[in-house]
């Protein structure tokens, strides 16, 4: 590894793999290392194995629980959106050739003691119980506004610019109830608390045609998911990232960041050093310059048959808004199964999950467990969630933000563009990578 | 066994086209993409550099009866460099109908590398892969550490294919590729196709707008 690079990327979590793929893809010499003998980090899907070796060092996973190459469990709950970012960068990469997506089945939410599904069209949503017959009507004036608001054109406003109204206003506009706004604010714009009530509107607005666009993009729920896991995401990354270049090492201890001047030049393990000009990591491998901005439970819960109430489906995204609890954040409960090649075929993953706030978590899980049925066995994971003190242009140290406590992946992608334009100087622009059936004919020409 | 060769086309009834994830397995620089750049190609460069670039190739092979195996392959892309069996993502081997486990009959411990590989495959991948394996570089005859005995016996033990290539010379090059398409149990596993292998593929097409536009959610 003694050499000189432009760029040492630590940690193979989704965002430094999306960010050494894109990097190498410029033509940027990248070391990428990894102090785990696997790929993802954070955002890694674990086999039995490496499961028991996390949460229970010394134990063995019991033979009922079947192969262990079966499984691949997620770390974080998280989906893609079908609409959203992560699926334009993957698509501009072509790294979805090396994966398969398959969608999330349905996407649920909790209400006066019961589960509600989502709407996924027109003919869902005349039937859902979630609203009255009057409120499905202002809802509908609701939802035709957001779609229709266009913010160049103050014909479309209604008299509210949604760049200085707060939310609240314009939910007062159209007369919606109490628990439409929370169905909306929480199920559809996805927001983890109330605050954004009284921040300006259009935040939400994109936030509901992000959902909506997602949802009708493939139907059933805006979500998709890899097969396999969300593993495979942070590794078709890599993939491309050493397609063009870049040069990977996975347990690989990483000793020092070394400065000179107060900037970057290196990174030491052992007695090997590699040179570089600038370093990109998770924050787990700069724990002296990051703060805790929160903290959050996710408890990985092994079921032997779908969540009830859920029409028996596959998979499942099932919110739980913070006021049906009396809580301040939402606690969030997605669920996968074999139909994603992520567990044996008799089991069922759902982890649930909440930004922490008390001093005894696992017990504000307590009513999300309740939801779920029989639980076979937890593992419960309760983490900090970081971000750096500083932005990096200074010392050329860029440290990414841990995954945080959203059910998809856009905050992840922000953390990408961010973190690329501080790193290049430029903006990031996706750029059509040459198809497989291009590369080959441009081979043989 | 040798001379049905991709350009062949069927002359009556169209053959029925399967295919096939192929993944190149072997220490660095025994030549694994020059095996594949021979085989593809028929071309080869002796300073050929570490792989960058290629995401995949695909190749042809026609059977006697009217199919025809195409294969997708797969190349490390160097990502095997260091501590080859982690550096390599399982997402690589993930799916693979078949795999060609490549050493340099001049070096030893490559042929130990394979029988790693071989392992990890066994324990890993698809249970009916077809695995073959390949002692490279067989035109540096007088450099030779790895006996053929030695090599048959282990793949006769292990249950793989087995041939000694040289990508430089193309020996047993074409015979590699075609034993492993004549082994492919296709009625098996006509309907099991690789990964993201545009509309025959299980999942769903992240590049293809469905034509679906369900109604907004209310």
């Amino acid at each position: 590894m003694d050499e000189v690079y432009d760029v040492i990327v630590l940690g193979t979590g989704l965002t430094e793999c999306i960010l050494s793929g894109l990097l190498s893809v410029d033509g940027k010499k990248v070391l990428h290392m990894d102090r785990n003998d696997y790929y993802g980090g954070d955002s890694a899907s674990l086999n039995l194995t490496q499961l028991y070796r996390k949460f229970r060092p010394g134990t063995e996973a019991p033979a009922t629980l079947g192969r262990d190459r079966d499984y691949n469990v997620d770390l974080i709950p998280k989906f893609m959106m079908a609409n959203g970012e992560l699926v334009k960068i993957l698509t501009h990469t072509d790294v979805t050739r090396y994966l398969e997506f398959k969608q999330i089945s349905g996407s649920f939410v909790y209400r006066d003691g019961r589960i509600a599904k989502v709407p996924a069209s027109e003919m869902e949503a005349v039937r859902s119980p979630l609203m009255g017959l009057f409120e499905k009507r202002r809802a509908k004036k609701f939802f035709e506004h957001v779609q229709n608001y266009r913010q160049a054109n103050p014909a479309t406003h209604a008299g509210m610019d949604a760049t200085i109204t707060p939310m609240r206003n314009v939910y007062q506009y159209f007369g919606l109830e109490a628990g439409t706004i929370d169905f909306v604010g929480h199920a559809l714009a996805l927001h983890l608390e109330d605050s954004y009530l009284d921040r300006p509107a259009k935040e939400t607005f994109d936030r509901i045609v992000l959902y909506m666009s997602s949802m009708a993009r493939w139907g059933k729920s805006p979500y998709l998911y890899p097969l396999y896991g969300l593993g495979e995401l942070p590794q078709g990354f890599a993939r491309l990232s050493a397609i063009y270049g870049g040069t990977y090492m996975l347990d690989k201890k990483v000793d020092e960041i070394i400065y000179e001047d107060g900037k970057v030049v290196g990174v030491r393990s052992g007695d090997e050093v590699a040179k570089c000009k600038q370093v990109i990591c998770d924050p787990s491998y700069a724990p002296s310059k990051v703060q805790k901005v929160a903290q959050v439970i996710r408890s990985i819960c092994l079921l032997k048959a779908p969540i009830p109430n859920t029409d028996g489906i596959d998979s499942v995204q099932l919110i739980i808004p913070q006021n049906q609890l009396k809580r301040h954040n939402d606690i969030y409960i997605a669920s996968v199964s074999s139909a994603h090649n992520v567990c044996e075929k008799s089991h069922y993953l759902a982890i649930v999950s909440t930004i922490v706030e008390t001093s005894t978590p696992e017990l504000e899980l307590e009513p999300a467990y309740k939801l779920l049925g029989p639980i076979v066995d937890k593992f419960v994971d309760i983490v900090d969630i970081c971000e750096p003190v500083e932005d990096g242009t200074k010392d050329e140290l860029y440290i990414s933000k841990s995954f945080d406590a959203t059910s998809h992946f856009e905050t992840v992608c922000d953390d990408v563009k961010d973190i690329y334009k501080r790193v290049t100087g430029h903006e990031l622009i996706l750029k059509q990578r040459t198809t497989q059936e291009q590369e080959q004919a441009e081979m043989a020409a | 066994m040798s001379t049905s060769r991709q350009q062949q086309t069927p002359q009556q009834s169209p053959a029925k086209l399967y295919q096939f994830k192929l993944v190149l397995l072997g220490e660095s620089a025994v030549g694994k993409s020059s095996l594949v750049l021979r085989f593809v190609k028929d071309q080869f460069d002796d300073y050929r550099e570490s792989t960058i670039g290629a995401a995949f190739l695909t190749q042809t092979v026609s059977l006697d009866d009217n199919a025809t195996v195409k294969f997708e392959i797969w190349d490390t892309a160097g990502q095997e460099r260091y501590k080859a069996c982690q550096s390599l993502a399982p997402m690589y081997y993930r799916n693979a109908n078949c795999a060609v486990v490549v050493y340099d009959i001049t070096q030893a411990s490559s042929l130990e590398k394979a029988k790693s590989w071989v392992k990890e495959l066994q324990r890993q991948a698809d249970p009916n892969i077809v695995i073959a394996l390949a002692g490279n570089k067989n035109d540096l005859s007088a450099r030779r550490v790895v006996t053929t005995e030695e090599a048959q016996a282990y793949a006769n033990e292990a249950g793989l294919l087995f041939f000694e290539t040289s990508a430089k010379t193309s020996h047993n090059v074409q015979e590699l590729f075609y034993s492993i398409a004549k082994k492919m149990p296709l009625d098996m596993l006509a309907n099991n196709r690789p990964r993201g292998t545009g509309p025959n593929a299980r999942g769903i097409d992240l590049n293809r707008t469905p034509q679906q536009a369900g109604g907004c959610a209310c």
